[in-house]
């Protein structure tokens, strides 16, 4: 046997790369599109008729099929659920720091939807705002919920809590 | 031990690329069909146990989307194998063995599509001396196969005979991918594709869920007129180092045929899910199945497929794993 001792070798590099074509399925697709039209949709349970934004192809709770015809079209006003101040930067969000990001309950939905707040003053937010989409220009309407630039308050009195708690 | 059966089954068809679903999208009706025609709901499920790969869908945790499709509010009971579906469906044997469930629900799915499945199963070679030369699954099975030619285990006409036999049992299938009326002299006239291979002795690429119903005893007498009682089930595993297997038979199709008890009595019906034809004759050989044994007739190409939907007394279903045939399951069902 040798007496030279060679040295463990500790890192291997074996880089994997593998390419994925996804398709965002039938009814993420249905969702898309219509937020190109400038349309939020959920969609409603069969069961207890919840809806659900975005659109899912199956209720999560009773795992029946949510059928296209359970698409319903949503207002693009909302109640603020909770939030929290980001100081932090994001590679993705193009915001000034900081920035506000929320869960906003549109109204007739049963599920929240994540965004950021914008035209607010940080000290001004509370749970049980309303708020109000703020669209990017028509031209600019794309498959995305980058669509919507941010929510804006609404000039109404808050949501009560009653209304939004099972949401927090 | 407690008695088992399969009471209910549902699948979806195999498709070479599914372009509208999303891998849950597939799921959904075929677990929906399953509940319905079984008439049960969400709350007579005690135990929940699915087979599928992340690295299918190219995503961390990707099967726990999968459970839009079960419906887990309330809290479910559930389980998951980075493995085929028929490995769920052990794990959930077990678990009504040991007297936590009298009814399971067991899915597999998956969307190969959106990769390079070839490439993708180089993934579960050795990861230091193998793996990163990146041999493609098909360049693995055809290494197998070059041995067993050379060695006169199989001949090619062997070999393209399983082909003709799986793709004209598949013209009953609506649910098969890959069919319809060859000769053996037609498909040796083919050129190869990963020599010694030809197209026809490699499974196709398919999207595709099926989900199974397991009942315990009563349960399972309650539920379905002729339930397929599991009268012996078995998985066994070889090594992975390729080098150190006996590739030219299927010591651990074998065993665990040995152990579930095949031999025990004549078998109607066989389901084997070799993924190349000539590892499909190593499992026949292995389960030592003869002429009066309907071997898949289904086609092959999903395992137990068709145990619901023929009249046999007595089948045998097969599972496999790995690279050449590495692991393999065997389920012996009795109607």
């Amino acid at each position: 046997m040798s007496e030279e001792v060679s040295e463990p070798i500790e890192v291997l590099r074996l880089p994997v790369e593998l390419e994925y074509q996804y398709t965002a399925g039938k009814s993420a697709s249905r969702f898309l599109r219509g937020l190109q039209q400038g349309k939020l949709l959920g969609q409603r349970c069969p069961v207890d008729g919840r809806v659900y934004f975005p659109t899912r192809g199956c209720c999560p709770q009773h795992g029946v099929p949510m059928a296209e015809e359970g698409s319903i079209e949503l207002p693009d006003v909302g109640t603020l659920v909770t939030y929290s101040i980001v100081r932090v930067p994001s590679a993705n969000i193009p915001l000034e720091l900081p920035y506000v990001t929320i869960q906003v309950l549109l109204d007739g939905a049963d599920t929240v939807m994540m965004h950021v707040l914008g035209e607010c003053e940080l000290e001004d937010v509370h749970m049980g705002m309303r708020l109000e989409a703020k669209w990017k220009p028509e031209e600019e309407w794309e498959t995305s919920v980058g669509n919507i630039l941010y929510f804006v308050p609404l000039d109404e009195p808050d949501a009560p809590y009653e209304s939004y708690k099972e949401h927090i | 031990m407690r008695d088992v059966a399969v009471v209910a089954f549902s699948q979806s068809p195999s498709v070479r690329r599914e372009t509208d679903c999303n891998e849950v999208e597939i799921l959904i009706p075929v677990i929906h069909e399953l509940r319905t025609n079984a008439g049960i709901t969400n709350e007579d499920v005690d135990f929940v146990c699915s087979g599928s790969s992340d690295y299918l869908a190219g995503q961390s945790f990707a099967f726990v989307s999968g459970l839009d499709a079960v419906g887990a509010w309330p809290p479910v009971c559930e389980s998951h194998v980075e493995m085929d579906g028929a490995w769920a469906l052990y794990e959930a044997w077990v678990k009504i063995q040991m007297g936590y469930a009298e009814l399971a629900l067991v899915y597999g799915f998956g969307k190969p599509s959106m990769g390079d499945l070839p490439l993708t199963m180089a993934l579960q070679l050795d990861p230091y001396s193998v793996m990163p030369l990146w041999p493609d699954a098909v360049s693995i099975a055809a290494l197998q196969a070059r041995l067993l030619l050379d060695d006169g285990v199989v001949s090619e006409r062997d070999m393209a005979e399983v082909a003709v036999r799986d793709r004209a049992n598949a013209k009953q299938n609506p649910y098969a991918q890959v069919k319809g009326d060859f000769s053996v002299d037609q498909i040796l006239a083919d050129p190869y594709l990963v020599s010694p291979l030809r197209k026809h002795d490699c499974s196709p690429i398919s999207d595709g869920a099926s989900a199974i119903l397991l009942a315990a005893g009563d349960r399972a007498k309650d539920l379905c007129k002729r339930p397929a009682w599991i009268r012996g089930i078995e998985h066994i595993c070889e090594p992975q180092d390729l080098g150190v297997r006996d590739l030219k038979r299927s010591r651990s199709t074998e065993i665990a045929a040995e152990k579930a008890g095949v031999r025990a009595g004549k078998i109607d019906v066989a389901e084997l899910s070799a993924p190349f034809t000539h590892q499909e004759i190593l499992v026949e050989r292995a389960l030592g199945l003869g002429s009066e044994t309907s071997i898949n007739p289904s086609g092959g190409a999903l395992a137990g497929n068709p145990i619901m939907a023929v009249s046999a007394d007595r089948a045998v279903a097969h599972a496999t794993s790995g690279p050449c045939l590495q692991q393999n399951l065997i389920c012996v069902l009795e109607g």
